[in-house]
């Protein structure tokens, strides 16, 4: 395990730590220990810059099931780097944020930071491993993280249906990511991703490379809130800022992202990827922009900004695929739009992670985040106001801020697609300007209203539930760093043009690198009266020309019935699916032993005897059987003579004794045969099962067998008579079949004494060679006493309630 | 339930039942070599109480042999499971068994082994689940 392993795992090492630290320093906020780690981690991740900005990686191998071709490989590329530094250093600013959001009289705040933690560790493993089952798992462990910090407020009932909704779609997408995950791994043999970017040639031909395809991207489509799987995240809003801001916008979201922009390698150079990606994305950006402007929560504004802005990067990733079918590294526009991907992707997680911040102290100082009641808050809050205005145009694209740049980056990127001549993009593709620019005319009016309607105006101040002023420095230290950051990069975009944004489009498009040379990032701040800054100014134009008469087409949002929103299918599928499952079950489980039985042998029969017959496994064997003793004969008789007399017993307790004679009569078969030990334990059980079954059964009811239908008793003859058919067919296979397998008795018989030094040779199996089997044994005959105990005792206390 | 004077079983089993536990553990560690072990000797441990039972009753059987049988089982798993990992710590797979030859007092060369130690937790949860189950349903009678 070497040390970037160890950086992994820290989160959840620290998580361990935390409960006991909350009880211990009651009078210092526990945030200020859980600082330390995304702290540390950062300042370590930031060591790599030098080496994946000079085109190199680094593996890392922890065997984990080498078997099974499961390892824990840490893999530190451009791109992984990229996201374990938004994911450490954005996870510090949310920590001190967090430390004066959450107030630590108040708050379960062990629970927070556990939860919080061990979402960092896990984004930290899906981004950092290169194998592909490792990823799934950590992939996994976001989602029930993120799961238990959306409901972190549970009593109330908006977090866990958010909550619910998160983990349901979520979860949905990762179980068929899984899917994909082995169709990949049946494809070609391997889970590593380094490994299967060097065959992607070869899988294409595979016809289950679209399946897997398919299924790899519902599972990023998911996670990354993409059209029609977006409904969770506005529900996910119900998390306390802190987690909004860090989850749902700088990380857990682009984790669909980073696994698109990772798989882009292996999947990108169909065609398909490229439609349905980059359609997929545009889409989003659409639905996110157009249903942002309607919301009247800061919050919900900001979650379908989210999404819109995920879809833009998203569908930047699907158009940077054009740049494969194209060698020349040096004339490759279409790498354009990888970069502006990789550029956006930064942008979004500062701009937004401080808008976030923004909503969440004015949620904090007034109380509300509802911008009906909000307005001409700038007096009061003057540096949170420009905390705000610096995200907000960011976010819209104006100038001078890094939203900008990237901004314009795309809409050259969606004019450029234009040229390309494959997969019919050269005609459809004019869909992609077009969707781009109305997109944009959305955000930017959303993201107007988002700064006018809280901050300027006119301030209500019966309205609001709290006298509202500025937010204590603490709290303004993390969106001021985040809103410098957005001017920084404004400004000097190259400040990470060569340090990161070069190393990460280098890994999401590794073969246009291969032959030593190196992707050419150069993002100019004023770059001419192009096509794509008349689009900007035309955006400019026609958004302020909206947002000013918002009041005469906001009724389109109400055109849309209810019933037709996805929320509205995913509510009924949800109601539709509880019911389902609750008659499916009432109906199967009835509660009666004789039906479960039914079900079991029912279910033995059909699979035992189709397997004789499909395996034509049956056959019939007599030259090795051993004469037949009178006293054998004299047994199987009164065998079946007590089998007989329990189906026509009136009592129950005469057919416990009929068993027990069964039961003795096959104790006797084993001292014919030479099995004291099996004779020995059949005895004993045999006298204490009877012992207690008599205890049971004298205060039970006769038994009134005139009741049960002739149809039912039919049935069971036939289930009965079948498992007995099938048990002797495959009795006498299994004897007359014997030379297909070996007998394993020799071993034992060899080995007993050597190996365990024992004499008993069952007892030897118990515990020695089959010990496991044994332990697991006595784990589950304990669970069952204590389950009976239970049973039998919560029914007397209920009874007394009762 | 009416319990009938049955003078003639319930003088019997008290020495019946005294052998039996005897030979159980007879039985018990007597398992490694032949017939036997902690799962039959605790089962026939258990069926000497269930005589005591129905010749007694719950209660005098409880005065007589005062054991919390929930915790008997929870002993022998925490035995079992114990003795299982002892194994690690001399870094052998979880469950590897050790043995020897000593010469002990009285009883002259005796070989000394480690699933004994395994099997007394099997003993003791068979005893203790058995006496669970039909304690529990005796009782709520």
């Amino acid at each position: 395990m070497s040390l970037l392993h160890i950086a992994i795992v820290l989160p959840f090492i620290a998580a361990v730590f935390i409960p006991f630290l909350f009880k211990g320093f009651r009078n210092i906020h526990t945030g200020w220990f859980v600082l330390l780690v995304p702290l540390a981690l950062f300042i370590y991740f930031i060591q790599y810059l030098p080496v994946t900005s000079g085109g190199q990686t680094v593996s890392k191998t922890f065997e984990w099931i080498p078997s099974l071709g499961i390892n824990f490989n840490a893999h530190v590329d451009g791109l992984g780097l990229l996201f374990a530094l938004l994911i450490t250093g954005i996870g510090s600013l949310v920590v001190l944020y967090s430390i004066y959001y959450l107030a630590k009289e108040k708050e379960a705040l062990h629970n927070f930071y556990v939860y919080l933690l061990m979402f960092m560790g896990a984004m930290l493993g899906v981004v950092l491993s290169d194998n592909l089952i490792v990823l799934y798992m950590f992939w996994e462990f976001t989602s029930i993280s993120s799961f238990l910090l959306i409901g972190y407020w549970y009593d109330k009932e908006r977090s866990r249906y958010g909550a619910q909704k998160s983990m349901l779609i979520t979860v949905f997408g990762g179980l068929s990511m899984l899917g994909g995950i082995v169709l990949l791994y049946i494809m070609s043999g391997t889970f590593s991703i380094q490994e299967l970017i060097g065959m992607s040639g070869s899988l294409m031909q595979d016809p289950m490379f679209i399946p897997a395809m398919l299924l790899i991207l519902l599972g990023a489509f998911t996670k990354s809130a993409q059209f029609p799987f977006h409904v969770w995240l506005p529900d996910a809003m119900e998390a306390p800022t802190p987690v909004s801001a860090y989850l749902h916008s700088a990380t857990m979201v682009k984790a669909g992202i980073y696994l698109v922009a990772r798989m882009s390698p292996v999947f990108a150079e169909s065609g398909i990827w490229l439609w349905l990606v980059a359609g997929f994305g545009l889409f989003t950006l659409f639905w996110g922009s157009f249903n942002a402007v309607k919301q009247t929560d800061l919050k919900g504004i900001l979650a379908f900004s989210t999404i819109s802005q995920l879809g833009l990067i998203m569908s930047l990733l699907g158009l940077g695929a054009a740049a494969l079918h194209f060698d020349q590294l040096d004339e490759n526009i279409y790498m354009g739009a990888t970069i502006a991907a990789v550029f956006h992707l930064i942008n979004h997680a500062t701009f937004k992670g401080s808008l976030f911040m923004v909503a969440g102290i004015v949620d904090h100082e007034t109380g509300t985040r509802d911008i009906r009641n909000l307005g001409g808050l700038v007096n009061l809050m003057p540096i949170t106001f420009t905390i705000a205005l610096i995200g907000t145009f960011s976010m819209a694209g104006l100038p001078p801020f890094n939203g900008f740049l990237s901004k314009e980056m795309f809409l050259l990127a969606t004019l450029e697609i234009l040229e390309f001549n494959l997969f019919s993009m050269d005609t459809w593709g004019i869909l992609f300007p077009v969707i781009a620019w109305i997109a944009s005319v959305f955000t930017f009016i959303y993201s107007i209203m988002l700064l006018f309607k809280t901050f300027l105006g006119k301030l209500q101040l019966d309205k609001l539930p709290k006298k509202p002023h500025e937010a204590p420095i603490g709290m303004l230290i993390s969106p001021i760093v985040l809103g410098a950051l957005v001017v920084v990069f404004g400004f000097f975009p190259n400040l990470l043009s060569k340090s990161m944004i070069k190393p990460a489009v280098e890994a999401i498009l590794p073969s246009l690198v291969e032959s030593g040379q190196e992707v050419y990032v150069n993002i100019y701040f004023w770059h001419g009266f192009t096509p794509e800054l008349f689009m900007t100014l035309g955006i400019v134009l026609f958004g302020t020309l909206l947002y000013a008469t918002l009041g005469k087409w906001q009724g389109i949002y109400n055109r849309i019935p209810e019933q037709f929103t996805i929320n509205g299918v995913y509510d009924r599928g949800l109601e539709k699916g509880e019911s389902g499952s609750f008659r499916l079950t009432e109906g199967v489980m009835t509660g009666y032993m004789r039906t479960y039985l039914l079900y079991i042998f029912g279910f033995f029969v059909a699979i035992l005897l189709s397997t004789l017959v499909v395996r034509d496994a049956f056959s019939i064997d007599t030259s090795n059987l051993a004469e037949i003793r009178i006293y054998e004969v004299i047994l199987a008789v009164v065998m079946l003579a007590s089998a007989i007399t329990i189906l026509f017993a009136k009592s129950r307790l005469t057919s416990i004794v009929a068993l027990g004679a069964v039961g003795y009569s096959v104790a006797l078969f084993f001292v014919f045969f030479r099995a004291p030990d099996l004779a020995l334990t059949q005895l004993v059980i045999e006298t204490v099962s009877v012992a207690l079954f008599l205890l049971c059964f004298y205060h039970l009811p006769e038994i009134s067998r005139k009741e049960e239908r002739m149809g039912f008793r039919l049935g069971n003859a036939v289930i009965s008579i079948l498992v007995g058919v099938t048990i002797t067919l495959i009795a006498i296979s299994a004897y007359s079949n014997s030379s297909v397998f070996e007998s394993i008795s020799q071993y034992h018989i060899d080995n007993v004494y050597k190996l365990a030094a024992g004499g008993n040779m069952v007892n030897v199996i118990l515990v020695d060679f089959r010990g496991f089997d044994t332990l697991f044994e006595i784990c589950v005959l304990g669970i069952a006493a204590l389950g009976i105990y239970a049973m039998v005792h919560f029914r007397g206390v209920r009874r007394q309630k009762g | 339930m009416k319990k009938p004077n049955d003078v003639i079983l319930q003088t019997v089993t008290t020495v019946i039942s005294f052998i039996i536990i005897l030979f159980s553990i007879n039985l018990f560690f007597a398992g490694h070599y032949t017939p036997g072990g902690g799962f039959i000797g605790g089962l026939m441990t258990a069926a000497a109480l269930v005589l005591l039972l129905l010749a007694y009753d719950v209660k005098t059987l409880n005065k007589v042999l005062p054991f919390n049988y929930q915790v008997m089982t929870a002993a022998g798993l925490l035995i079992a499971v114990l003795t299982s990992a002892g194994a690690l710590l001399f870094n052998e797979p979880f469950l590897t068994h050790a043995y020897d030859y000593f010469d002990l007092p009285l009883l002259g060369k005796t070989s000394l082994h480690t699933a004994v130690l395994f099997d007394t937790g099997v003993y003791l949860v068979v005893i203790g689940i058995t006496m669970t189950i039909i304690q529990t349903i005796g009782e709520s009678e």
